[in-house]
């Protein structure tokens, strides 16, 4: 097992390096200048080709990529100038909301997903399995930020149950419950889409995994129905879901940018925009970098998950 | 299957045709946008600011500067569509393309571009579009771009893995050979085969495409005023949400009616193209074999098949196997008819995999049942504990009893509480019958615990017995190995140890060595006569090899075409088989020291099991037939202590 994670770690290496090759070549290509983008187009050339040369921009790419790696590895994503900070210290500020809202809504999908996929494989063609499917097709359907819109319509202007944007209170602020009042609107909208793909997946790996033999064994030997379905069917299930719910992490990290415009959530997908609006490359550049290389990170965790879960897969 | 019958196949799927309507209403809406009666969408009238739906003039009322929403939201899906299309057609262009070319080149250039496809994976998609974004600015063709590039790593892997098979395949080599060039392979040969893919590949992902670019320009990343699509539209009516939810409500509600219906549509084509899909594969079976409703009333109210009827009183075990009998025939089972329902369009017709088998198994003794395979043998024992997968299959009719309680429609608790427990089964095959996941030694003691409410350590001591009886070596320290890490042979000693769990009345072993070695064959069957005697359990024995069971059962039954052909001991069918397959079948049998006899197979094949003859059901392939066989169906009759189901056995033959 250690071997297996070592090497896995290892081998995410390359992996982050095609990472940052990608995003510094992609912003690379930005037509025109980095430096006339930030002082505009009244600068005067002395200024423009001042700026040049402390950016490092006279330098040739490949060289500009190389000590680029080196100061991102130290940390070092250069400073943004829209918001006048280091980058790093912005997309660390922005992560921790992201991260809870996005957890939160993966926690949700899965456990929803899973439970509805579950009980339409094992209720196939009763009225639960065609509910499950229109209730699917609509959630997979649906703009999500359309959806945030309808919800803060109905739960917080009409209804007043939730508040309409922010983490927490404008006034006072923090404290728990505060933050989940504020996280149940966004956290539940982001989860619809990745509840859908969840639930369809869990719903046909469980309905490949109960024509098995090993299930047709179980009931042989009289276990339980409930038995038969959670030990031996959706374990077995459980195992080909894993990789993908590592991959729907992706895409709720992804729809967090709507959600966060949507209800105003201080994350990095509101700032990634934001930040693409106002021309900010290394910003860009920043958030890109760090949430693609947590997206990495948890990638490998549902490997090694799946791994714990199958004695099969060899080291 | 013919196109034709694809279409067919679409329109039954109601769904798929409600998706197509509403995807063709959308489209012929949108283009015929120019000659409709609509209000210019971009002229603004500041009188009719946010005007409510139901105004007059203005059917869905109008927007902050006044425009007209009906005509602003049909021009808005218009640009939407088109994005999204053509962002589509673009994903599906380029990465099929690197997927063909890759899978048809292999190599360096194989490698090259799907590492590269990797690294875009690498990325979350939403993410990759924004910084393509970032790179080129806000812009609705610029983000176009951004969403094909982030699609194109859906479609190379998709063709590429389609491709990979094709290009191995025989006729791509043929075509190759004759000359043809590169590119004639490529696009005359593979792309038409992997179309279906590519189909497949756009039905999941246009949906998709569509939301993430209407995100995109709800975010204003994407269509900049003038220019107005679906997103933006609901991006700018969201400041005057409060006042007039309208104008954010319908540009979002036609998105999702729009993205409904493609995924309908999108699941009625995947349903068709797909062959996975189309097997069946995706049909769980239920927790028991359904009981015919029917057979249920009937069965309650006494009126099933009434126990003796079909076979003379001196029959195979000397009883009529009723309640009053359960003390020397545990399990009886009469007029057995399980059959498999097979559904094609609105019809369904019924695949008679047992009609009407009949036989009885005394305690302590062991009856094979033999047959070719589809004749219904395995069927008949997956039916006495309702194992047999619903939906297809259904129990017809018939009666089950073990000890003289009936099991056809007897409720789920009274199957469960025998199964495993009083009735075990031993299955064809090991690797997959054991649960990969879970130790062996788990897989025997759950059904301990179960059945005898046994503590934990307990059920595991029980289950180091049992290996140790089956004779696994080193059974201490193979109770906690996984499936994978045991042999054939030794996976179905374990698949013994768990039949033996509960010290059942009745075995029942499918084939249980037929996936085995010859020589483990030869252990196994040693080791199941060995444990048959020594516990005292009944035992049935499933096989089509009769070698086989006769090393191991007192009687056999012999099955052709879902029933009972004969029966009799395993010595009167050797030497002198009364119907006219078992005869051909014996035949078959290699004799130590009569080296003049030739093994030959029975020509022909069994017929169909959803178009069976009226008469004899082995006419066709019997050497002495004649016409009265073909007429009437052939009753099972006894002769003595045997049975033959055959007109010509006279009744002093036996």
């Amino acid at each position: 097992m250690h071997r297996y994670i070592i090497k896995r770690l290892i081998l995410m290496i390359p992996v982050l390096l095609g990472i940052s090759i990608i995003v510094f070549f992609i912003m690379a290509l930005i037509p025109g200048d980095a430096a006339q983008a930030i002082l505009g187009s009244f600068a005067t050339p002395e200024n423009v080709a001042r700026l040049r040369a402390e950016l490092g921009l006279d330098k040739p790419l490949v060289q500009r990529y190389f000590i680029w790696l080196g100061n991102i590895v130290q940390g070092d994503f250069g400073r943004s100038y829209s918001l006048d900070r280091p980058v790093i210290d912005e997309v660390l500020d922005r992560l921790g909301p992201t991260m809870l809202l996005a957890g939160t809504s993966l926690i949700l999908a899965s456990i929803l997903g899973m439970f509805a996929g579950i009980v339409a494989a094992i209720k196939q063609f009763g009225w639960q399995d065609a509910a499950f499917t229109f209730v699917v097709l609509i959630g997979i359907s649906t703009p999500s930020f359309w959806l945030g819109l309808m919800f803060v319509l109905l739960f917080s202007l009409q209804l007043g149950w939730f508040p309409v944007s922010g983490m927490t209170a404008v006034v006072g602020g923090g404290g728990f419950l505060d933050v989940v009042r504020h996280l149940v609107l966004p956290s539940v909208t982001l989860a619809v889409v990745a509840t859908g793909v969840i639930a369809r997946l869990t719903r046909s790996t469980m309905l490949e995994v109960l024509r098995r033999d090993f299930v047709r064994s179980a009931r042989a030997k009289g276990l339980p129905e409930r038995t038969v379905i959670m030990k031996h069917a959706f374990r077995n299930a459980l195992v080909n879901i894993i990789p993908v719910l590592g991959i729907q992490a992706g895409f709720v990290i992804g729809g967090a940018v709507y959600i966060e415009t949507v209800f105003q959530w201080p994350g990095i997908g509101r700032m990634l925009v934001n930040a693409i609006l106002t021309r900010d490359v290394l910003l860009v550049q920043g958030g890109v970098v760090v949430v693609a290389a947590i997206y990495v990170v948890i990638n490998l965790m549902a490997d090694v998950l799946q791994h714990v879960l199958d004695p099969r897969i060899s080291v | 299957m013919a196109v034709h019958s694809k279409f067919r196949r679409f329109f039954y799927n109601r769904l798929a045709t409600v998706g197509l309507f509403i995807v063709l209403v959308v489209l012929v809406v949108s283009a015929a946008a120019p000659i409709l009666p609509l209000t210019d969408p971009n002229q603004t009238v500041l009188t009719n600011r946010l005007l409510p739906p139901g105004s007059e003039g203005h059917p869905l009322g109008a927007d902050e500067l006044g425009r007209d929403m009906l005509s602003r939201l049909i021009w808005g899906t218009r640009v939407s569509l088109a994005v999204g299309l053509s962002a589509t057609a673009i994903a599906a262009l380029v990465g099929s393309l690197i997927g063909i070319f890759a899978a048809f080149y292999g190599g360096w250039l194989d490698n090259t571009l799907m590492r590269g496809i990797d690294m875009l994976m690498a990325f979350p998609y939403m993410l990759l579009a924004l910084a393509i974004v970032a790179v080129l600015g806000a812009g609705l063709f610029n983000a176009l771009v951004a969403i094909s590039v982030v699609n194109i790593p859906f479609f190379a892997r998709n063709v590429r893995g389609a491709t990979v098979g094709l290009v191995r395949l025989e006729y791509v080599d043929a075509a190759r050979l004759s000359g043809k060039s590169d590119m004639e392979v490529l696009f005359g040969e593979l792309l038409p085969n992997v179309l279906p893919v590519i189909f497949i590949t756009i039905s999941t992902t246009v949906g998709w495409m569509i939301l993430e670019t209407a995100g995109l320009s709800f975010l204003g990343l994407g269509a900049q005023p003038p220019t107005a699509d679906l997103g933006s539209m609901l991006g700018e009516g969201r400041k005057s949400i409060l006042v007039a939810p309208h104008v954010a409500t319908l540009p979002g509600l036609v998105i999702l009616v729009l993205v409904i219906g493609i995924n309908l549509l999108g699941d009625g084509l995947r349903d068709v193209l797909d062959p996975y899909l189309r097997s069946g594969a995706l049909v769980s079976p239920r927790p028991a074999t359904e009981v015919d409703t029917d057979l249920r009333r009937r069965l309650r109210s006494g009126d099933a098949v009434e126990p003796g009827t079909e076979v003379s009183p001196d029959g195979p075990g000397g009883n009529d196997g009723g309640g009053n009998d359960g003390g020397t025939v545990p399990l009886s089972v009469r007029e057995l008819r399980t059959w498999f329902w097979q559904r094609s369009g609105r019809t369904s017709s019924a695949v008679r995999a047992t009609d009407g088998v009949s036989f009885q198994v005394p305690r302590g003794a062991a009856l094979g049942i033999m047959g070719e395979s589809g004749s219904g043998k395995s069927v008949t024992a997956l039916s006495v504990l309702g194992l047999v997968p619903t939906p297809p299959g259904r129990i017809m009719d018939g009666s089950i009893r073990f000890n003289g309680e009936e099991l056809i429609g007897a409720p789920i608790e009274r199957l469960r509480h025998y199964r495993g427990n009083r009735i075990a089964y031993i299955f064809q095959n090991p690797m997959t019958s054991l649960n990969p996941l879970i130790t062996v030694g788990e897989q025997i003691a759950e059904s301990v615990r179960h059945h005898q409410g046994v503590s934990r350590a307990a059920a595991r001591e029980r289950a180091q017995e049992l290996m140790d009886k089956v004779q696994i070596p080193n059974a201490a320290a193979r109770v906690d190995s996984y499936p994978h890490e045991l042999s054939g042979g030794m996976r179905q000693r374990v698949g013994i140890a768990v039949a033996l769990a509960n010290d059942p009345d009745v075995i029942i072993a499918d084939e249980p060595t037929t996936a085995l070695d010859v020589t483990i064959q030869a252990q196994i069957l040693k080791l199941l006569d060995d444990l048959r005697r020594s516990e005292g359990v009944s035992l049935v024995f499933i096989s089509h090899d009769f070698g086989v069971i006769s090393e191991l059962c007192d009687r056999v039954v012999v099955m052709y075409a879902g029933q009972v052909v004969e029966s009799g001991t395993v010595d009167e069918i050797y030497r002198h088989p009364l119907h006219p397959y078992t005869r051909r079948l014996m035949a078959c049998v290699p004799r130590l020291g009569d080296r003049a006899r030739a093994l030959t197979a029975i020509p022909g094949l069994p017929p169909a099991l959803d178009d069976l003859p009226t008469g004899c059901r082995f006419a066709d392939r019997c050497d002495v037939v004649t016409d009265a066989c073909r007429e009437a169906p052939v009753e099972l009759r006894g002769h003595g202590a045997r049975e033959a189901r055959c007109i010509l056995v006279e009744e002093t033959s036996a």
